[in-house]
């Protein structure tokens, strides 16, 4: 490069390497098939869900990951250096445990030094470092007492302060909030997704609970029966779910088998088989007229009204009376049966409006606009 | 009412181990130890006085043995634990269902034959005409045959053999309350398997391993058996010489001093091993 040019200033030349990248990963234990054939890249400092129900193969991934089980094929890199191989104590990774595995036996110091005591770390350097990383996750001056002094928020934070002393490449987590109690756990999302902002590191976290999921993550990746069904933001996965089963799977949702009855360009005439009759802008499914359908409606899409709509503005609406109502806070919802088919419809209830003095056995309107549902092929029992 | 009735089970559960104390241990000692003090100066004549503890002080072969004893009981403990320690963490950590109760139930088998047939068996096989005397002429190892009885080490090989089922057991239980997760963490964060051993394992089996020590130590100090038949006659265990005051020389006052001497040393050193490992004696027994 010579000096009396001028160069428009480059951006570094590669965006920048991912820290965690699995090329179709896949474990068998015997004839079963934990994890199957799955491929991903987590960007530096982000923070990246495995979201899906027990048993879907998470765990397994991630302990593939931290080294403590080894994939039958494919490749795991990380900072673009494969981990085949390497030991669980040689991978630049750590691991936030179910129950958080802090060593009893130890004060909080001498947890959170651990790592370092094992690296050599000069003892004075140590004591520094852990007084350092305690301070960031907000309980200073806390080492010389004992684990069992701590509160369930409190241990949490020195297990991670545990990993994040080490300065990972990668910080797994594994379940770290199913433990704590509802009140705490709500408080623990929004401070671990700060944490994380804090420590500008790359999260992996594996959960079933999909509000942990869509309240932390950067990026979601729904899994099921050992295969990863759709990568991608929370609003993403929410609103333009790929699968049934993550239409299903993530938030709530009204489903319904139906047959397609017309089709006339993105627009679908649908007979569900209660002998309903739905339109849908259908505008990513392929479908033809005959086929049969999965239909998912999320509960707030669907309005509810006490007096009949004037006109119905190519929107499905239909009368119905309120078969039970489920004061649940914010997350209030009642379910509502239509009057001439019986199709049973779960509405999400306001309790802002005239609706909260809603009461079984009421006569309401139901209206939704056809772009609201989603429409998915019947899978063929395969 | 209702108090006093309940009081009063208390009272009758607590009865029998009160008069198991209270008959079979206490008033012995009692009796044991006025023995003890009674020194005879003459045909049914007695008097109170320390000599028979002064006796065993004034006699070498005496305290040479007392100290013989405490010595090879203490490094046949050492031995019990080095060799207990990985069969339990294989039994407790790297087994899983139906291997693991085999393998526990094959530690304890043996123990279903009497203590005094297993050592014949050690006899059998040790002896000069015995099973590896044979295999090893046979083999051309050694010329004429070994005799592998009546040494040191034939004693402390009964000895470990005997006690080795009462280091496994509490052990297992130890280290099977050990969360698999916390070796785990201690490899995820990067530990070396010795250290994990060293900061994690050990300190947790802790309990596990003084309580083992105290009943390994004590029935390898108060075994009468084991020592007499691999040992000889030339054994020199201090529970030998405890009989043979009783028993062969009559002398129950010299005989119940020695007697009292083994309880001071065995509480002694159980006192020490609990200081020195930092372990309290109701954290360590209360736990197996």
């Amino acid at each position: 490069m010579c000096p009396l040019l001028f160069y428009r200033k480059e951006k570094p030349l590669t965006r920048s390497q991912p820290d965690l990248v699995c090329n179709a990963i896949t474990k068998h234990f015997d004839d079963f098939r934990a994890v199957d054939e799955v491929s991903f890249e987590v960007p530096q400092g982000s923070f990246f869900s495995i979201l899906g129900p027990s048993g879907c193969g998470k765990t397994t991934l991630l302990r593939m990951i931290a080294g403590f089980q080894h994939p039958s094929s494919g490749e795991l890199l990380i900072k673009g250096k494969s981990m085949n191989g390497v030991p669980p104590n040689r991978r630049p990774v750590s691991m936030v445990f179910q129950h958080l595995a802090l060593f009893p036996a130890m004060n909080i110091g001498d947890n959170v030094g651990f790592g370092l005591r094992q690296r050599g770390v000069a003892r004075h350097e140590i004591t520094r470092r852990v007084g350092e990383v305690l301070e960031r996750v907000g309980l200073p001056g806390v080492s010389e007492r004992r684990i069992d002094q701590l509160s369930g928020g409190q241990k949490q934070r020195v297990a991670i302060a545990r990993c994040m002393v080490l300065e990972p490449d990668v910080l797994l987590l594994d379940e770290p909030l199913g433990a704590l109690d509802l009140k705490l756990r709500e408080h623990m999302k929004v401070e671990l997704k700060s944490l994380q902002a804090e420590f500008n590191t790359t999260f992996v976290y594996i959960t079933h609970d999909q509000s942990e999921a869509l309240v932390m993550s950067d990026n979601i990746a729904v899994m099921n029966k050992g295969r990863f069904e759709q990568i991608g933001a929370p609003q993403d996965i929410y609103h333009n779910p790929v699968t049934p089963f993550v239409a299903g799977f993530v938030g709530e949702a009204n489903k319904f088998t139906a047959t397609v009855a017309m089709t006339n360009g993105h627009a679908v005439k649908l007979a569900t088989d209660q002998g309903h009759e739905i339109h849908i802008d259908a505008a990513s499914a392929d479908v033809t007229t005959g086929s049969r359908v999965d239909v998912f409606l999320r509960p707030e899409a669907i309005e509810l009204l006490q007096e009949a709509p004037a006109t119905s503005d190519g929107a499905n609406v239909s009368t119905g009376v309120v078969t039970s109502v489920l004061f649940n806070g914010a997350n209030s919802v009642a379910t509502v049966q239509d009057a001439s088919t019986g199709m049973v419809v779960t509405v999400a209830l306001s309790q802002t409006g005239s609706l909260s003095e809603l009461t079984k056995g009421q006569t309401v309107y139901t209206r939704w606009q056809p772009n609201m549902a989603r429409l998915y092929p019947l899978e063929v029992q395969r | 009412m209702s108090s006093d009735t309940s009081r009063l089970g208390f009272y009758l559960l607590l009865a029998p181990i009160l008069l198991w104390l209270a008959v079979l241990i206490i008033l012995p000692h009692v009796g044991l130890f006025i023995v003890s003090i009674t020194e005879k100066i003459g045909p049914r004549e007695y008097t109170i006085g320390l000599g028979n503890y002064a006796k065993f002080f004034e006699e070498p072969l005496f305290w040479h043995t007392f100290a013989r004893t405490a010595i090879m009981s203490i490094v046949a403990t050492a031995l019990t634990l080095l060799l207990g320690f990985p069969i339990a963490y294989y039994i407790a950590k790297l087994t899983k269902g139906r291997t693991k109760a085999t393998l526990f139930l094959m530690c304890m088998i043996p123990f279903w034959v009497s203590e005094l047939v297993r050592t014949f068996g050690w006899m059998i096989l040790l002896r000069e005409t015995g099973v590896i005397s044979n295999g090893l002429q046979a083999l051309g190892i050694v010329s004429g045959p070994v005799e592998l009885l009546y040494n040191d080490a034939a004693i402390m090989v009964g000895l470990v053999y005997t006690s080795i089922l009462f280091m496994v057991v509490p052990l297992v239980t130890t280290l099977d309350s050990l969360d698999d997760s916390l070796i785990e963490a201690g490899y995820d964060l990067g530990g070396s398997t010795q250290s994990i051993m060293r900061e994690i394992v050990i300190p947790h089996a802790m309990p596990g391993i003084v309580s083992g020590c105290i009943v390994v130590f004590m029935l390898s100090l108060g075994n009468y058996l084991t020592p007499v038949l691999l040992g000889g006659k030339d054994s020199l265990w201090f529970t030998g010489m405890i009989y043979s005051q009783f028993i062969t020389r009559f002398n129950w006052e010299l005989g119940s001093a020695f007697g009292f001497l083994l309880l001071i040393l065995s509480s002694l050193v159980v006192y020490l091993g609990l200081r020195i490992s930092g372990q309290s004696l109701s954290a360590t027994m209360g736990r197996t």
